[in-house]
């Protein structure tokens, strides 16, 4: 079994976001990670190669040269080989072609499965697994929680708004993973080691049988056209007294001056 | 192109309140272009809800009843939704950012070779339209807009106003045939374990009461619990709570989790980590309550207590219940 994880490298869930001078996102002197809805495939991926006994965990991911770190610390994490997709013109891209990368070279990787984020830490788009099985032709089951594969089918459960759905499709096919999945575990030393050795592939766009037009802002269907930060909250009132005193203050303010109640 | 297209997705024949929400919003953006708003049903032809989706402003209703729609599955409804969407060739369609729309939208979007903005928190009636969403959980947002239509937006529950409904209005009703095969659906459900809990969901709550590392063990949600239930509210827990095992990974509020905006947010021994404040930060009135004065929460919280949770939170459950016994 062949597995694929398409991974996302962004910024630790600690940072703290800003604007640069051009009022674009500033990434300078943030951490970056792998995603960790991402991380939560790798590791669902890295069990279900250890309960049977055998098999391939492939890390594949588009974006910029930094992502060589997010793939070396799935390689630590126990993934097999890698491939980065990275291109100039990948530059501003949209959700429409990030998949259709993916899509292409997923032509030239082989796989019996394929897990991914449901949506990422950073820009949450959730929408990249549906658009990769849609390109590929393979079911796809999002918000997944749990897969049990059995021979050439699996059972996965799928989070839905009050509960869960018990979902059976047959392999190959793409499942996103929501928290809950399989909580990432950290790299052992032998681990981090290893992971300096394992083979990862950098392809640019042609490597894929793409061109620069099809993909980043020359074949995005949607545009940012700007960032903001959110209204900044003050800290308000602090509630004196006894238990007993603040209780009662506390909900006559939200009845009578908040009026939340 | 023309026409703005709600579509309206039902479970087991009821709608969520964003159904409502997209209706009022889908008005704006319908009487901003020109163009019709149409609200499309799928899986049932139940009266009931086609009245309610007219008494709320859709002028004309696509009804697809097939017995393959009426367990939702991604490869049905996205069959025959995009093949809708190409015949009729509506303008702008608006999906709820709901566990269906989520797993919808992007297929249909695909299948068109269409754009999708998600999770939309604001409409701005420019030329062309442009939307407004959160990124980095609420750390930031982006104002985005589409280079070629059809636009297609999933919209975040809770932002958008609801119409006020208009009984007896009259909505053109068009029938559809869903043309499906059980081969086209890929996805077979084999069963679905509902929450049996009377609460309601988490991120369509009005009211959150969540609990952190200060709540010490899973035993104590209980008092969370009663809290919420008095208060018709859903409880909801921060990363340490759920990471130490204390309440399941679907209450997590968050970046990793879920973002919610309810009108209270009551947090209770929750320190106030910037990865849980993405998720809540939106909420109308935040109230914290934690043994540290240094707590990170009280800097954004719009009234704080400096005390033990177990003695506060029970104390304000009673005077809740005194509150709402006078009314």
């Amino acid at each position: 079994m062949q597995i694929v994880v398409l991974v996302k490298e962004t910024f630790d869930t600690e940072a703290k976001i800003t604007l640069n001078n051009n009022n674009q996102i500033e990434s300078r002197g943030i951490n970056l990670v792998v995603d960790p809805y991402s991380e939560f495939a790798v590791e669902e991926a890295l069990r279900i190669k250890e309960r049977l006994g055998g098999g391939k965990v492939v890390v594949l991911c588009a974006g910029p040269e930094s992502a060589v770190t997010a793939l070396r610390h799935c390689f630590a994490m126990g993934a097999d080989e890698g491939y980065l997709i990275s291109d100039p013109a990948l530059t501003k891209g949209d959700q429409t072609t990030t998949a259709k990368v993916l899509a292409k070279a997923l032509d030239k990787i082989p796989f019996d499965l394929i897990l991914g984020g449901y949506k990422s830490v950073d820009n949450a788009t959730a929408q990249v697994c549906q658009r990769v099985s849609e390109i590929l032709g393979i079911p796809e089951v999002s918000v997944v929680t749990k897969i049990e594969l059995e021979g050439h089918k699996a059972v996965v459960n799928r989070e839905i708004d009050d509960g869960f759905e018990i979902i059976e499709v047959a392999l190959p096919a793409i499942f996103s993973a929501q928290q809950g999945l399989a909580e990432p575990r950290y790299p052992t030393m032998k681990g981090i080691m290893q992971a300096k050795k394992k083979p990862l592939q950098t392809w640019n766009l042609a490597d894929i049988g793409l061109s620069a037009d099809e993909v980043g802002s020359s074949g995005a269907k949607v545009k940012v056209i700007s960032y903001e930060l959110p209204p900044t909250r003050i800290a308000g009132k602090i509630i004196e007294g006894e238990t007993a005193e603040a209780a009662r203050k506390i909900v006559h303010l939200l009845r009578h001056e908040a009026k939340v109640i | 192109m023309s026409g703005v297209w709600v579509f309206a997705e039902q479970r087991n024949n009821k709608f969520r309140k964003v159904i409502f929400e997209m209706l009022g919003e889908g008005r704006k953006i319908a009487d901003h272009l020109g163009e019709k708003l149409s609200a499309v049903l799928m899986g049932t032809d139940a009266g009931d809800l086609i009245d309610v989706l007219a008494a709320n402003g859709a002028e004309a209703i696509i009804v697809v009843k097939d017995e393959n729609l009426v367990q939702y599955t991604t490869d049905a409804y996205a069959k025959v939704l995009a093949k809708l969407i190409r015949e009729q060739n509506p303008s702008v369609v608006l999906f709820a950012n709901s566990a269906i729309g989520v797993d919808l939208a992007p297929v249909v979007a695909e299948k068109l070779g269409a754009g999708l903005v998600s999770d939309v928190v604001e409409v701005s009636y420019e030329n062309p339209l442009v939307f407004r969403r959160p990124i980095y959980a609420g750390k930031a947002f982006t104002r985005v807009s589409f280079v070629d239509g059809p636009i297609m937006i999933t919209m975040r529950p809770k932002v958008f106003a609801a119409p006020d409904p208009k009984q007896g209005c009259q909505a053109q009703v068009v029938r559809r045939d869903g043309d499906l095969k059980p081969a086209d659906i890929r996805q077979i459900v084999k069963d679905i374990l509902r929450r049996v809990s009377e609460r309601v969901e988490l991120t369509e709550a009005d009211i959150v009461v969540s609990g952190g590392r200060g709540m010490k063990g899973k035993e104590n949600y209980q008092m969370l619990e009663e809290l919420a239930g008095l208060l018709g509210g859903a409880v909801g827990a921060s990363r340490a709570a759920v990471d130490e095992g204390w309440y399941e990974p679907q209450y997590q509020v968050g970046q990793t989790g879920k973002v919610v905006n309810p009108s209270l947010y009551i947090a209770c021994g929750i320190s106030g980590a910037i990865q849980h404040l993405a998720g809540m930060r939106s909420s109308k009135c935040i109230v914290a309550i934690n043994k540290d004065p240094e707590a990170e929460i009280f800097k954004i919280a719009d009234y704080g207590i400096v005390n033990d949770l177990f003695k506060v939170v029970p104390a304000m459950t009673e005077e809740f219940r005194k509150l709402l016994a006078e009314v």
